[in-house]
């Protein structure tokens, strides 16, 4: 077993840290090291985007990158979405429109329709299918998240 | 005081769901998100080899590695476990034994051949890589029809053949009919292999309490009932010290529906080792182990008289079984549904079918959403739009003409199935209005030339849902199925807790049962909590699967809230000095009809009934609470018609999805909001199912779709709007009159599209008969089309 290295960083607005080997997942780090189990890994190979979270501002696999690559960075999990004891926007309108059944793949899609959001703030239809292709759901088949992206996408707006 | 007014009923309110709260903030609790104290992680050595001898396990390399690790083989969990034997009754069928680890061969490549515990998983799977093996690789079976002939590889040596199952269904003279039909359509048909890919992977966490000699499994699975009497039984444990635990379970599909090796194997090593194990399946296990689905071949032949009147219906069915017949649905669940449905909701007086199970050196077939019945919906389906074709009539009414009327109603079908009601014509009528039906086919047809081409097709098709004693899910398999239960506590504060032997896995159970008690006890939605999944907390059940929860777990809801309501009103007339026909009760409080300022809540009927028992009824036994079970008997049968419309790119070989629609009879319904989210995912696995997904393995039984990347699974972009109406007509079988819901969309998804598909390049000569219809398999069917001397009606 390789030395353990340190990893620092601000998750959710946290200073956290941890030692864990140099191969560990960063979705492992997360979950284990750090103990924040929302974030979730369906495929370890990047195509399922349950473990999606936000790096400096930016969607990324977890699953893909190292712990060791996340030192220094902001990390966003879904965690870190409630404000103040209340719901998100996009949680709020998933909760609407029946956007979750199993709600296994949602943190990762609250978190890639976030990212999504923040680059295009009045997608139609057509471009949130688009932007939502990065995460993979077995349950809703995707009807309810759109409606909930196209309702949390007004409110974000109104709140600029 | 006012009287409070009548609030809508909360059966059929959009009520939202009481389960997002915690799943949308990351507070849901996975098998993969517990701890338990001294916790050790498994990681499992798999075969390589499709099928082979194990002549030798060496680890000593393994064991000497950091983190703690321990290498355990068959040997090592016979004294702990049993083989796992799925039994049935039917004739025809031969039972084969799947061990948690292989022993002396495996069957299957990913079959699980030794289990490694260490400190953490990546250390596992460090000492996995380390274990060397020795096989001799042995020829595989790996097609069915091949594997049935004398000299095949043998999977089970010890049964002589690779027959499975045997079994025929016949009614009336299919040889004469056909023989008399003036039209006689006929086609062989591929509904690939499929595999269910929840995205949650399958996960077990055992723990042995050895001081109360009490075991634990938290696992993902859809029915703790029946892993835990199959956990005892082969754990050699009494059943009252077993608890399997479903937490939150990220989908399941009917996959997570059987015992897999990988739950007894920890259960096993917990109490071997005296610590808790947990072992979280990856994907590339899943995609390797995890029970695949409707991988059948069938040939079938339609007869229908010259005014387009069904006369016979004959098929062959080959059903690819894989290694092992699963626990406890058996390995005949999936071809005997499709030979029991594919008379479909039609007028068939005259019927023969066969069916052969066949094992093969692949992972082993269970069900999945749907089961056996999108394979006979898409044969058909089929069959009857190419009866259409070459009668010249529209499909449509072609359906109409056979369809079952109301009148007919009971209806029984020729493998022996009641519909006891059906709303056939219907959902086919309304389906058809919906897309303007009429207009579409008046439409003037596409130039020859054109490079995209529109299509239409339809599917209609009955389920039966709800199963009760009468007849098994999985017929002659060892299991009862028929029946839950459901207890409903009032406790002294006037709040509910129900709990059931189900066990939700995105269904929305904690909110659809609780409109259903808040409702017919009389308190708020919210005063009710849902209990599932926990054998210790629950009834005596199963679980959830085959599209049963709103039907026999809302039965036994109703029958469980109107007992505590009839004590509750009782007790509360005592305490009024009045006669309970006097009383109304909503919102937890009861009232005297036209006198509101005449109540008492209904916390303080509790406490009476808990602490103040001197002030109950003359001999009224003190508490507040009711189990109850219901059998719905046959169940009740379920149906919708789905039309899709495509657009096919010759050039791209692609099928763009331009509108779908659903109209089905879904029976009374709990929650609109989730029936249509049952039903529009349902047609994203039929989507996947018709265009992307197969499980393809190499004919030396290697598997070639182990990622996702390989198995393609519907993204947002594929999925078209779907529209979902409803025929609301309450069943007449059932309590509460509901129906199943779960796995219509399935059902109808891939005969719809493959119908449509076939519309769209009917011109060109080209018939659908496999699926998926891949661009590959698209390029393929246009490059070799048969240029037709007649361009054949559409």
């Amino acid at each position: 077993m390789a030395d353990l290295v340190s990893v620092q960083l601000t998750i959710n607005g946290q200073r956290r840290e941890g030692r864990c080997e140099p191969r560990k997942l960063l979705v492992d780090f997360v979950r284990e090291d750090l103990g924040l189990t929302g974030t979730h890994v369906g495929c370890e190979h990047g195509v399922c985007g349950a473990c999606t979270v936000l790096v400096n501002g930016l969607a990324a696999r977890s699953c893909l990158m190292l712990a060791v690559q996340a030192n220094g960075t902001e990390l966003v999990t879904v965690e870190g979405l409630m404000k103040d004891g209340k719901l998100h926007p996009l949680q709020q309108a998933f909760h609407e429109h029946h956007g979750l059944q199993c709600g296994f793949c949602t943190p990762g899609m609250l978190l890639a329709a976030l990212d999504f959001l923040n680059t295009n703030p009045s997608p139609t239809e057509k471009e949130i299918r688009q932007g939502l292709s990065a995460v993979l759901c077995r349950c809703t088949g995707y009807q309810g998240i759109v409606r909930a992206v196209e309702a949390a996408a007004i409110v974000l707006r109104d709140a600029r | 005081m006012p009287e409070p007014g009548a609030a809508p009923s909360l059966i059929g309110a959009p009520v939202k769901r009481r389960e997002d709260q915690r799943l949308l903030t990351g507070r849901g609790r996975f098998v993969a998100d517990l701890l338990r104290p001294g916790m050790v992680h498994a990681a499992f050595l798999r075969s390589p080899h499709a099928h082979a001898r194990i002549l030798r396990i060496d680890a000593t390399a393994a064991t000497f590695g950091p983190g703690g690790v321990a290498v355990f083989t068959a040997d090592d969990l016979r004294p702990h476990a049993r083989p796992l034997r799925a039994l049935s009754r039917m004739r025809g069928y031969a039972v084969t034994e799947m061990p948690a680890l292989a022993s002396d061969k495996a069957r299957y490549a990913g079959e699980a051949v030794a289990a490694v515990l260490a400190e953490s998983r990546y250390a596992a799977e460090d000492a996995v890589d380390r274990i060397v093996v020795d096989y001799a690789p042995l020829p595989a079976a790996s097609d069915p029809r091949t594997a049935m002939a004398d000299g095949s590889p043998l999977v089970h040596e010890e049964i002589k053949t690779n027959v499975i199952l045997s079994r025929a269904f016949s009614q009336g003279d299919v040889t004469a009919a056909l023989a008399g039909s003036a039209v006689r359509v006929a086609d062989r048909f591929r509904f690939r292999r499929h595999a269910a890919v929840a995205i949650e992977n399958r996960a077990g966490l055992a723990e042995w309490d050895a001081g109360a000699g009490a075991l634990t499994l938290w696992t993902s699975t859809q029915v703790p009932g029946m892993l835990r009497e199959a956990l005892a039984d082969l754990l050699l444990l009494p059943a009252h010290r077993v608890r399997v635990v479903a937490p939150d379970v990220g989908g399941g599909f009917g996959m997570k529906s059987a015992l897999y090796p990988e739950e007894v194997a920890v259960c096993a090593l917990a109490r071997l080792l005296g610590r808790p194990v947990k072992w979280i399946g990856d994907r590339r296990e899943d995609l390797l182990t995890s029970t695949q689905a409707w991988d059948e071949d069938i040939e079938a032949e339609l007869g229908l008289d010259g005014d387009g009147r069904i006369l016979g219906l004959r098929a062959s069915v080959w059903a690819d079984l894989g290694a092992y017949s699963i626990y406890p649905w058996t390995a005949s669940i999936e071809a005997i549904q499709v030979v029991s449905f594919l008379p479909g909701p039609y007028r068939v007086p005259h019927y023969h079918a066969e069916a052969w199970g066949v094992a093969t050196n692949k992972a082993p077939m269970g069900p999945y959403r749907g089961v056996g019945r999108p394979v006979s919906t898409f044969v058909m389906e089929g069959l009857i739009d190419r009866a259409a074709r070459r009668l010249g009539m529209d499909p449509a009414a072609l359906r109409l003409a056979n369809l079952i009327r109301p009148d007919e109603l009971p209806y029984r079908s020729p493998s022996g199935l009641v519909w006891d009601s059906g709303a056939f014509i219907e959902t086919l009528e309304r389906a058809c209005d919906a897309v303007d039906y009429a207009r579409l086919r008046a439409a003037p047809p596409r130039d020859a030339a054109a490079r995209r081409r529109t299509g239409i097709g339809i599917a209609s098709y009955v389920e039966l849902t709800g199963v009760g004693s009468a007849i098994p899910a999985s017929p002659g398999a060892d299991i009862a199925t028929g029946t839950e239960g459901a207890t409903v506590r009032v406790d002294p504060a006037g709040t509910v807790t129900a709990a059931f032997g189900l066990a939700c896995h995105g269904q929305g159970h904690e909110t659809t049962l609780a409109q259903i008690i808040a409702q017919e006890v009389g308190v708020e939605l919210d005063a009710v909590r849902v209990v599932h999944g926990d054998t210790e907390a629950g009834p005596i059940g199963t679980g959830t699967y085959a599209s049963r929860s709103a039907v026999i777990g809302g039965g036994a809801a109703i029958l469980a809230s109107r007992a505590v309501r009839d004590k509750a009103l009782l007790i509360a007339a005592h305490r009024l000095e009045v006669d309970p026909r006097d009383l109304e009760m909503a919102g937890g409080v009861a009232w005297v009809r036209g006198a509101p300022d005449r109540r008492i809540p209904l916390s303080d009927i509790a406490r009476t009934a808990y602490f103040g028992v001197r002030r109950l009824p003359k001999d009224m036994e003190p508490g507040l609470e009711a189990t109850r079970y219901y059998d719905p008997y046959i169940g009740t049968a379920a149906n919708a018609t789905h039309i899709a419309l495509v657009e096919v790119d010759l050039d791209l070989c692609s099928v763009t999805l331009a509108r779908y629609v659903i109209v089905e009879d879904a029976g009374r319904i709990i929650n609109p909001l989730i029936v249509e989210g049952q039903a529009i995912g349902g047609v994203a696995q039929g989507l996947g199912a018709a265009l992307l997904e197969e499980v393809v393995y190499s004919d030396d039984g290697q598997p070639l779709t182990g990622s996702l990347m390989d198995y393609v699974i519907p993204t947002a972009v594929e999925m078209p709007l779907v529209e979902v109406m409803h025929v609301e007509q309450p069943s007449p079988s059932t309590l509460g009159g509901f129906k199943g819901v779960g796995e219509g969309g399935t059902i109808g998804a891939p005969a719809a599209i493959a119908n449509a598909v076939a519309n769209a390049l009917a011109p060109l000569g080209v018939e659908i008969t496999e699926l998926p219809i891949t661009p590959e398999r698209l390029f393929r069917l246009l490059d070799r089309r048969r240029e037709p001397a007649v361009e054949c009606a559409p």
